[in-house]
């Protein structure tokens, strides 16, 4: 009963978020695969992983868990509901970070079994008129403690209009989601090189990086 | 429910058969030049004619639902065309609340005004009430950044994408002596001559086109095509005349007059197009683009149509 209601709530979102966006997952440099992966996305609105989740291939949706932090989605009912159940997000604590609730562990706990994740290396909802934020280390810790695991970069277009922070009332406005080819930390790659080159392999994918 | 008027069905009827007979030679085609898919033009045909069925059997339905399942379908194809047209606007964050009143208010408001058929208002509703309405809420935001771009540029999807198209089930409204419960029949006739004279000018055009009529909004229009695909979709509507209330003379007046306004729509849309950088409006449908694509010439036509007959017709 509660698993029908789950899978119910999935398509529900599912449906909605085609009927608002008639979104397309655009596959540029990667194919859409069981392998392995951990995607990172540009992040403008909460609606981010719904796009990427309503564009992945059904069987790939139950092998990909978002990492969302828990302040926002633990506050009601409803969005533990569908942040838990329905996404099945790996919740991280962004404000009490500690060696006993080590983000990267938890997220490097899902790794193992076998998961691929969906992260946003900004940390934060960017409301700025900048396209992109500066990364946090995150990406690079988790890059180097998993390095077999290829980074695949996802550039999500035109959802900070449908939905700007703050508003409530959804706009319908054509979306893509593009993903890119897969980046792997180098040896000896620095952090900040490793930061700036997978910022740069991003935001080569929005549609405005080649608009004149 | 009523049953469908038996011209309906005969309409429905030769459609699934034309479509038969082009599925048919599209998969000979496919078979002797693109067995592989290495065809292009071959596997484009084939793509149309895969979207038209889908096309053909939504109108099909639509029109046997009588006016709620025209009004439906024609109210979701406003939803997607502005959907679409609002994408490749320059709206900000400012506009939200205009644009969130015309998708949610303006568009559900006009075509229940059709569907109800209260005339008066459905006429003047984008017209006047959303064009002093909508700039009244952007204004309240603030932002006066580009305001007067944003602002037209919202008040022209409206009326293309909801006012326009909702002339389409208007035209069923239209209380037409001794044509009582056909109404959906002007709809049929209005949609096979647009869309006629679409494939005849693409199909002149490959044959004989070599006069480009806008190289720059345009490349594959010609003159050749123009005049051809008109003509030929002109004749088509007077032979169409049976399922009209007009004499075959009449009948190809009005599909003149519906084939120029969808050529001449065509063009306005591919000068926005261009303007915006973009080949096709959207992606929705496979080998025809986005709705706007497949609507454009519907949209400028049927607005003109509609009053022509009620000028010419109507009993009202």
């Amino acid at each position: 009963m509660r698993a029908a209601g789950i899978s119910l709530a999935g398509v529900l979102i599912v449906v909605v978020a085609r009927f608002i966006t008639a979104v397309r997952g655009l596959w540029d440099g990667v194919a859409p695969t069981d392998e392995q992966r951990i995607y990172f996305a540009n992040h403008a609105s909460h609606g981010d992983f719904v796009l990427i989740w309503t564009v992945l291939p059904r069987r790939m949706r139950f092998a990909t868990r978002p990492v969302a932090g828990s302040d926002y989605w633990l506050k009601s009912r409803l969005r533990w509901f569908i942040g838990c159940d329905v996404f099945n997000a790996v919740l991280i604590d962004r404000e009490r970070v500690s060696r006993a609730n080590d983000p990267i562990r938890i997220m490097t706990d899902v790794l193992d079994q076998g998961l691929s994740l969906i992260v946003f290396p900004e940390g934060t909802r960017n409301a700025t008129e900048a396209r992109l934020l500066p990364f946090k280390s995150g990406l690079y810790h988790l890059a180097k403690a998993r390095t077999d695991v290829p980074l695949v970069p996802v550039w999500i277009d035109n959802l900070n209009r449908v939905m700007p922070k703050g508003e409530f009332v959804p706009i319908p406005l054509i979306c893509t989601v593009t993903f890119g080819a897969p980046l792997r930390l180098a040896a000896a790659e620095r952090k900040q090189d490793f930061l700036a080159r997978a910022e740069q392999a991003l935001l080569a994918l929005s549609p405005k990086a080649t608009a004149p | 429910m009523t049953m469908p008027h038996r011209d309906l069905l005969v309409v429905l009827a030769s459609l699934l058969a034309v479509l038969i007979v082009a599925s048919a030679i599209g998969y000979a085609l496919h078979r002797r030049l693109s067995p592989d898919g290495q065809n292009a033009v071959v596997e484009n045909l084939n793509d149309r004619i895969r979207a038209w069925w889908i096309m053909v059997v939504l109108m099909g339905l639509a029109l046997i639902g009588g006016k709620t399942g025209v009004t439906l379908l024609f109210a979701f194809c406003s939803f997607a065309a502005l959907r679409e047209f609002i994408t490749l606007t320059n709206t900000r964050r400012a506009d939200h609340w205009a644009l969130a009143a015309a998708f949610f208010i303006v568009l559900p408001v006009q075509y229940y005004l059709v569907w109800i058929d209260w005339y008066g208002l459905y006429a003047i509703f984008i017209p006047v009430y959303a064009f002093l309405l909508m700039p009244i809420i952007a204004a309240l935001r603030g932002d006066t950044d580009h305001y007067l771009v944003r602002i037209a540029e919202v008040q022209w999807a409206q009326m293309i994408c909801v006012f326009c198209t909702s002339h389409v089930p208007a035209l069923l409204t239209l209380q037409i002596p001794g044509y009582e419960g056909r109404n959906v029949l002007l709809i049929a006739f209005l949609v096979i001559v647009v869309q006629m004279s679409d494939v005849l000018q693409y199909i002149w055009g490959k044959l004989l086109g070599r006069t480009k009529i806008a190289p720059r909004l345009s490349p594959s229009k010609t003159v050749e095509g123009f005049v051809g695909g008109a003509l030929s979709a002109t004749l088509i509507g007077a032979a169409l005349a049976w399922m009209t209330p007009f004499r075959p003379l009449e009948a190809a007046f009005l599909s003149l007059v519906i084939v120029l306004m969808g050529f001449f729509g065509g063009l306005v849309m591919s000068a926005i197009k261009r303007d915006r950088g973009v080949k096709d409006w959207g992606h929705l449908i496979a080998g025809h683009g986005g709705f706007i694509d497949r609507l454009d010439s519907v949209v400028f036509s049927a607005p003109i149509f509609f009053h022509l007959v009620r000028y010419g017709w109507s009993a009202t």
